[in-house]
C-alpha cells in the first residue's frame, strides 16, 4: 500500500507541477517600461550567426534607453532561445506574444524559422521584424522584412558583373529555399539581360516547358567539391565567367579551399557571395577569399560618421556595459546586424509616430513611410512591409573587410519577383 | 474413498486456491494501475476544462498556448512510450524513433496543407512550395490526402510498413544490440537527407507550415486547441492500456525473456525474430500516431524533425523518467521538455548547462530514472531500519 502511495504522491505532484505551470503568469508590466521580444538561437548550429544579432539588439535597446527610451518607457528585452529548431522557434513565438505580451518581437534568422512563426504572429496580430537576406515570395501582414530582398542583393551583383563584362554565369547553392528562389529569378533575369540559356552553369531543371530550378545545389554541410570546382574551371576557361555563390554556412569552407587549390583566382573567375558578411568571416579562412566579391546593404567599412558612431558605441557598449553572456573579443559589424539596428530604430520611429505601441497603429505607420539615417545609409518602409536602401558592392580583403567598389543607392524593396522578367 | 485418491484432490484444491490468489493479486493490481490511470486522466482534463469555462486571468486561468503546449508535451509522452515499449520491455534500443513519429506527422502534414486549399500566398489549389517549383498539377500519391480516413491510415500504415520492412531485414539477419541502434540510426539520416530534397515533393527544407483548418474547424481556435488537446489525452490512454496489456500476456512474457536473454527465448523453440517484429511494428505506428497529433499543435514540420539527435533525445526521456517502467517515459518527456520549455525562456544562455547538468545528476544518481528514485529510498530506509534494529 506504501508503495501505491507514493506512486500516486509522485503523479499528483506531476499533475499540480501540470498547473502550477499554467499559472506561472508574467507580472504586470511595470508602467515605465515596455516589453521587447528577442527571438534568435543561442544555441544548434545557427547560433554562430544569431547570437551577434541578440548582442546588437541588446546593445540597440541599451541605446534608446540611455537617450530617453520609446514615448517615455524603457525597454524591457525578453530573451528566448529558438535553439535552432523549429518548433522550438514557434512555441518561443506564442510564449513572447501570449505570455509575455511583447509589443515587438525581432528575430529569425532563416526562412524556415520564418516560415514557423508567421502563423503564430498572424493569430496573435504580433509584430516581427525579420534582418536577414531571404528570398522574398512572401508578405505577411505582422511581419516587417528589413532585410535585403533579391532584388536589392543578386540583381545588383548581376548588374555590376554585367557592367564590368562577364557574359557567362555560373550559379551554385544549397538545397533549400533561399538560393533555390535567388537562382531562379536571377536566371529568368540573366535571359531577359541576353544572356544565352548555354552561358548560364549549374544545370537547369525543366517541368514540361518551364525552368523550374536554375543551378547546382548541395545539401547542408557539404564537404566535397572537386568534381563542382572543375565544372567550374571548364566553365570558366574562357575566361569571362563569374560564379554566383549561395551555398550557407560552413560549406563554403570547403568550397573556397577547392576553388583555391584549383588555382582559379578572382581575376580569372570572380566568386560574388550573398551569404558571407564580415561576421561569417571571423569563422572562415579569409585569404581564400581575397579578391572574391559580397554584395550587401551595409560593409563595415563603410565611410560615414554615421557609421563610425554606430561603431564606435558598439565597441564601447562592448567593453563596458555588455552583459556578461556577450563574447567581447574581436566583435565586428556585418548587415544582418545593422538591419536589426534599423529595425529597432523603426518600430521606434513608427511607434512615436503613432503615439501608441498598438499592433494596427504601428503597422499603419510603418506603412505609410519611414526613414532612419542607419549606419548603412537612409532606410525607408514601403507599403509592402520592405525598405528602400543603398547597395553596396564589395571586394573582400586580407583582413575579412570589404573594399567598396559600387554604390547603388535607393534600391526598392520587391518581394515578388519571380516570373517578373 | 479411497484414501489413494486423497492426494490428488488436496493438490488440485491447493492448485486452485494458489490460481485464486493470484487472480486476486492481479485484480487489485489492475484496480490499483487503473485508478492511478483515471487520476492522471482527470488531471489532464481539468487543462482543457480551465480553458474553456475558467477565469481569464488568475492563477486557474489556462492560455490557449498553455493547452497546445501541453498538448505537444503529451505527444513527446506518447513518443517516449513507444520507445519504452521496445528499449524498456524488448531490450532494443531504437535509434529511429523519431522518423517514424516525422512519417506520422508528414502524412498528417499532407492533409493539412491540402485543406489550406487557396488560401495559400498564390492563391492556388496546389500548396505553395508546389507553385514555387513548378508543379502543374498535384502529384499522385498526394491525391488520396484529401481524404481524412485514408490520412489516419497512412498516419499509421506509413511508419508501420517501414517498420515491417526494416525490422524484417534487420532482425532475420540476427542484427541485435548496438548493430541494431547504428542501423536504425543511419536509417533516419537517410530519411532526413531524403526528405532535404527540395525535388522530393514534400516541401525540402522548408516544409509544412502556416496551416488552415482540420476537418473543417480553424486550426487555431481555442475549441480546436482543446479538442486536439483531448485527443492526445485519448492517444495516451489507449497506448497505456496497450503496454500494461500487452504485459500482462503471454506475449509480454516472451517479450520480456527476449529483453532478459534471447538466446534462451530462442532455444526454447519461439521465433523471437516475428516477436521482436510484431513489437517494431506497433511502436512505430504508435509514434506515428503521436506524430500526427503534434503537427497540427506545432503547426508545422520539416525534415529536421528526423534528424539523428531528435531520436537521441526520445531515449534521454525515456532514461530521465525510467526505462521500462510505465509512467517512466511519460514522467520523463514532460518534465525534460517543461523544464526544456522553461529554460530557453528564463535563461536563455544558460539553459544547456541546466539541461545537461539534470542529465549528468540523473545518470550518476539515479541509474533507474525518476521513477526509481521511490524504489532507491524505500530500499534505503528498508536497510537503515534494518540496521537500527540489529545496533538495538
Amino acid at each position: 500500500m506504501e508503495n501505491s502511495f507514493k506512486k500516486i504522491l509522485s503523479l499528483v505532484s506531476v499533475a499540480a507541477f501540470a498547473l502550477s505551470a499554467s499559472t506561472v503568469r508574467a507580472d504586470d508590466c511595470a508602467d515605465d517600461t515596455v516589453k521587447v521580444g528577442i527571438l534568435h538561437s543561442l544555441s544548434g548550429t545557427m547560433a554562430i550567426s544569431e547570437t551577434s544579432l541578440r548582442d546588437v539588439l541588446l546593445f540597440t535597446f541599451d541605446e534608446i534607453n540611455a537617450s530617453g527610451g520609446v514615448l517615455g518607457k524603457m525597454i524591457e528585452p525578453v530573451e528566448a532561445d529558438g535553439a535552432s529548431d523549429w518548433p522550438t522557434f514557434a512555441e518561443k513565438a506564442e510564449e513572447l506574444l501570449a505570455k509575455d505580451e511583447a509589443s515587438a518581437v525581432f528575430g529569425c534568422w532563416t526562412s524556415v524559422s520564418r516560415k514557423f512563426v508567421l502563423p503564430v504572429f498572424e493569430k496573435y496580430n504580433g509584430l516581427l521584424f525579420y534582418p536577414v537576406q531571404y528570398e522574398g515570395e512572401e508578405e505577411s501582414p505582422n511581419i516587417f522584412y528589413t532585410a535585403e530582398a533579391v532584388g536589392q542583393q543578386a540583381i545588383p551583383a548581376v548588374d555590376y558583373l554585367l557592367e564590368e563584362g562577364y557574359t557567362k554565369f555560373y550559379l551554385i547553392g544549397t538545397d533549400y529555399v533561399y538560393p533555390q528562389t535567388t537562382n531562379i529569378v536571377l536566371f529568368e533575369y540573366l535571359l531577359s539581360k541576353g544572356i544565352p540559356v548555354e552561358n548560364i552553369g549549374g544545370g537547369i531543371r525543366y517541368e514540361g516547358d518551364v525552368a523550374v530550378s536554375a543551378g547546382n545545389y548541395t545539401p547542408f554541410g557539404h564537404t566535397d567539391f572537386q568534381q563542382i570546382v572543375a565544372e567550374i574551371k571548364d566553365f570558366a576557361a574562357s575566361g569571362d565567367a563569374c560564379v554566383v555563390n549561395t551555398i550557407n554556412g560552413d560549406a563554403n569552407v570547403p568550397f573556397f579551399k577547392e576553388i583555391a587549390a584549383s588555382g582559379l583566382t578572382s581575376d580569372d573567375c570572380p566568386i560574388v557571395s550573398f551569404s558571407l558578411s564580415e561576421d561569417e568571416f571571423r569563422g572562415l579562412p579569409t585569404k581564400d577569399l581575397v579578391g572574391h566579391l559580397g554584395c550587401w546593404t551595409y560593409f563595415m567599412s563603410i565611410d560615414s560618421p554615421a557609421n563610425d558612431s554606430f561603431k564606435a558605441n558598439f565597441q564601447s557598449w562592448l567593453a563596458n556595459d555588455a552583459p556578461a553572456a556577450v563574447a567581447k573579443e574581436g566583435r565586428v559589424t556585418c548587415s544582418p546586424m545593422v538591419l536589426s539596428y534599423n529595425g529597432v530604430y523603426l518600430w521606434k520611429a513608427a511607434v512615436e509616430k503613432a503615439g501608441t505601441f498598438d499592433t494596427d497603429a504601428v503597422i499603419a505607420a510603418l506603412e505609410g513611410g519611414i526613414s532612419f539615417d542607419g549606419p548603412g545609409g537612409t532606410v525607408t518602409t514601403q507599403k509592402n512591409h520592405h525598405l528602400t536602401k543603398s547597395v553596396y558592392i564589395g571586394e573582400t580583403l586580407e583582413d575579412g573587410q570589404f573594399e567598396i567598389l559600387e554604390v547603388m543607392p535607393d534600391v526598392y524593396g520587391e518581394p515578388w519577383l519571380k516570373g517578373t522578367f | 474413498m479411497a484414501p489413494g485418491r486423497a492426494v490428488p484432490d488436496a493438490l488440485s484444491q491447493s492448485r486452485r486456491l494458489i490460481a485464486q490468489a493470484k487472480v486476486m493479486k492481479f485484480s487489485t493490481e489492475m484496480k490499483k494501475e487503473m485508478g492511478i490511470l483515471c487520476l492522471v486522466t482527470g488531471l489532464l482534463m481539468l487543462i482543457p476544462l480551465f480553458n474553456a469555462v475558467g477565469p481569464e486571468s488568475g492563477p486557474l486561468s489556462v492560455s490557449a498556448f498553455q493547452v497546445s503546449l501541453w498538448g505537444k508535451y503529451l505527444t513527446y509522452a506518447v513518443l517516449a512510450m513507444s520507445l519504452n515499449l521496445l528499449w524498456g520491455y524488448t531490450g532494443l534500443l531504437c535509434l529511429c524513433q523519431s522518423l517514424f513519429f516525422a512519417l506520422g506527422g508528414y502524412a498528417m502534414g499532407m492533409y493539412l496543407m491540402l485543406m489550406i486549399g487557396e488560401r495559400g500566398a498564390y492563391k492556388s489549389v496546389l500548396p505553395d512550395f508546389m507553385v514555387f517549383l513548378g508543379y502543374q498539377k498535384l502529384p499522385l500519391h498526394w491525391e488520396p490526402f484529401y481524404n481524412f480516413a485514408f490520412t489516419v491510415a497512412a498516419v499509421l500504415w506509413v511508419p508501420g510498413l517501414l517498420a515491417f520492412v526494416f525490422g524484417f531485414l534487420a532482425f532475420r539477419s540476427r542484427i541485435k544490440g548496438v548493430y541494431f541502434s547504428i542501423l536504425t540510426q543511419a536509417l533516419t539520416y537517410a530519411a532526413c537527407l531524403m526528405f532535404f530534397r527540395n525535388d522530393f515533393t514534400f516541401g525540402g527544407n522548408n516544409g509544412f507550415t502556416d496551416f488552415k483548418d482540420i476537418l473543417g474547424c480553424n486550426i487555431n481556435s481555442d475549441a480546436t486547441i482543446r479538442g486536439l488537446f483531448i485527443a492526445t489525452t485519448a492517444l495516451m490512454v489507449c497506448t497505456y492500456l496497450i503496454t500494461s496489456g500487452l504485459l500482462a500476456s503471454k506475449l509480454g512474457k516472451v517479450q520480456q525473456a527476449i529483453r532478459d536473454s534471447e538466446n534462451r527465448v530462442l532455444f526454447s523453440g519461439y521465433s523471437t525474430t516475428s516477436f521482436k517484429l510484431m513489437i517494431f511494428v506497433l511502436s512505430a505506428m504508435i509514434a506515428g500516431a503521436a506524430g500526427a497529433l503534434y503537427v497540427p499543435q506545432v503547426g508545422g514540420i520539416n525534415p529536421s524533425a528526423m534528424e539523428a539527435a531528435k531520436s537521441l533525445e526520445v531515449v534521454v526521456w525515456v532514461a530521465v523518467g525510467g526505462r521500462g517502467t510505465k509512467w517512466g517515459p511519460v514522467i520523463g518527456a514532460i518534465l525534460v521538455n517543461f523544464i526544456k520549455s522553461y529554460t530557453t525562456h528564463a535563461f536563455p544562455d544558460y539553459w544547456l548547462i541546466i539541461m545537461g547538468g539534470m542529465f549528468v545528476c540523473v545518470v550518476l544518481f539515479m541509474p533507474d530514472g525518476i521513477v526509481g528514485v521511490f524504489k532507491q529510498a524505500k530500499s534505503y530506509f528498508a536497510r537503515q531500519r534494518s540496521l537500527e534494529t540489529t545496533a538495538a
